[in-house]
């Protein structure tokens, strides 16, 4: 169960903010779409499994459309030639969508400092959370999940229409 | 009767003469150099020749001696006879001003991405090959980068960034 958002309860009704209502839905069903590349995809599946369970937070369905998700989860080394790959499936992921970039690679390239490797997922497309670790342990993904759900659930239905965001689209390229 | 290296060297001697040479057997296989222009021809003769039967071709690799003015690109051929279970390596030398070295993706079918990848990484320019393009780097890059021609760390890189290692 989740906690109710703060509104004005009564006899047989609840008046609330819609954006409350919407945040609290969003973000506990979200749809991670694994983008796992390299070790860090092994930690993301102990991380589904019954153990740490992440359906626990509503991400049961893990989806392998990006025309059906939410939420990217990219997991290990992007190189340069797969630099394209990953920004393809976000432009091919629906409004409104989030970003984890779940590593050391992910988010900077790691230890890979070199001509053939992205440093950082970010240079290609914008990213909500950081897991650090080399790889993260479960409890690290679960925490980085929570920080995406405090994200989703305070978020303004009218953000992703405004100045601001459509400024930070068009510093990656996209329209 | 086994096939034992000092076999595969007359062989070799017998139909190539001095455009073979320097066999050595460094960890027990036997390796060999030839001029540039045979590589063709000793890897057709190790494959035709019933008794040396050397069919699959394991591997093409590069590797780069910057301090060796005319000889500074070696293309490697590892070979297996998997009936007799022989292994043996092929060399050739090549210019860096001039890597032109025969294709022999006519020959094994498996050279040609062998030899798109040895030119990825080398330069290699494989004569005759149908499709010399990059197979493993970004096609926009313009340099080899496993050549020994850069320092460790390029300092004019702008992809790094110098944040997340503490020297922003």
């Amino acid at each position: 169960m989740t906690e109710a958002p703060e509104g004005y309860p009564g006899e047989g009704f609840f008046s609330t903010r819609l954006s409350d209502v919407v945040g609290l839905a969003r973000k506990n069903s979200l749809w991670p779409l694994p983008f796992a590349t390299s070790c860090c995809g092994i930690e993301f599946m102990a991380t589904m499994a019954s153990h740490y369970d992440l359906a626990r937070f509503g991400a049961e369905r893990v989806g392998f459309s990006p025309r059906q998700c939410d939420l990217l989860m990219v997991m290990g080394t992007i190189s340069k030639k797969m630099g394209p790959v990953v920004r393809q499936v976000y432009l091919q992921m629906a409004e409104p969508r989030w970003v984890i970039a779940m590593g050391a690679c992910a988010s900077s390239g790691g230890i890979f400092d070199t001509y053939s490797v992205l440093q950082g997922i970010d240079q290609v497309i914008p990213v909500d959370v950081y897991i650090p670790g080399c790889p993260p342990r479960p409890e690290a993904v679960l925490d980085g999940f929570m920080k995406i759900q405090d994200l989703v659930g305070q978020e303004s239905i009218r953000r992703r229409n405004s100045d601001q965001y459509k400024a930070l689209m068009n510093s990656y390229g996209i329209e | 009767m086994a096939l034992t290296q000092e076999h595969i060297q007359l062989r070799l001697s017998e139909k190539f003469g001095d455009l073979v040479s320097k066999f050595e057997s460094p960890y027990g296989m036997l390796s060999f150099e030839a001029s540039k222009d045979q590589n063709l021809k000793v890897l057709q003769f190790l494959y035709d020749e019933a008794d040396l039967n050397f069919q699959f071709l394991t591997d093409i690799t590069a590797v780069n001696y910057p301090d060796q003015p005319g000889r500074e690109l070696a293309v490697v051929y590892h070979l297996h006879n998997l009936k007799d279970n022989v292994r043996i390596r092929l060399t050739v030398f090549t210019d860096i001003l001039s890597p032109d070295v025969f294709t022999v993706s006519k020959l094994f079918s498996s050279a040609n991405w062998m030899e798109r990848e040895t030119y990825d990484f080398f330069g290699i320019n494989f004569v005759g090959h149908e499709n010399l393009i990059r197979i493993l780097n970004v096609d926009e890059m313009d340099y080899f980068p496993l050549r020994k021609e850069y320092p460790l760390e390029d300092q004019t890189r702008i992809d790094k960034d110098d944040q997340m290692f503490g020297r922003g």
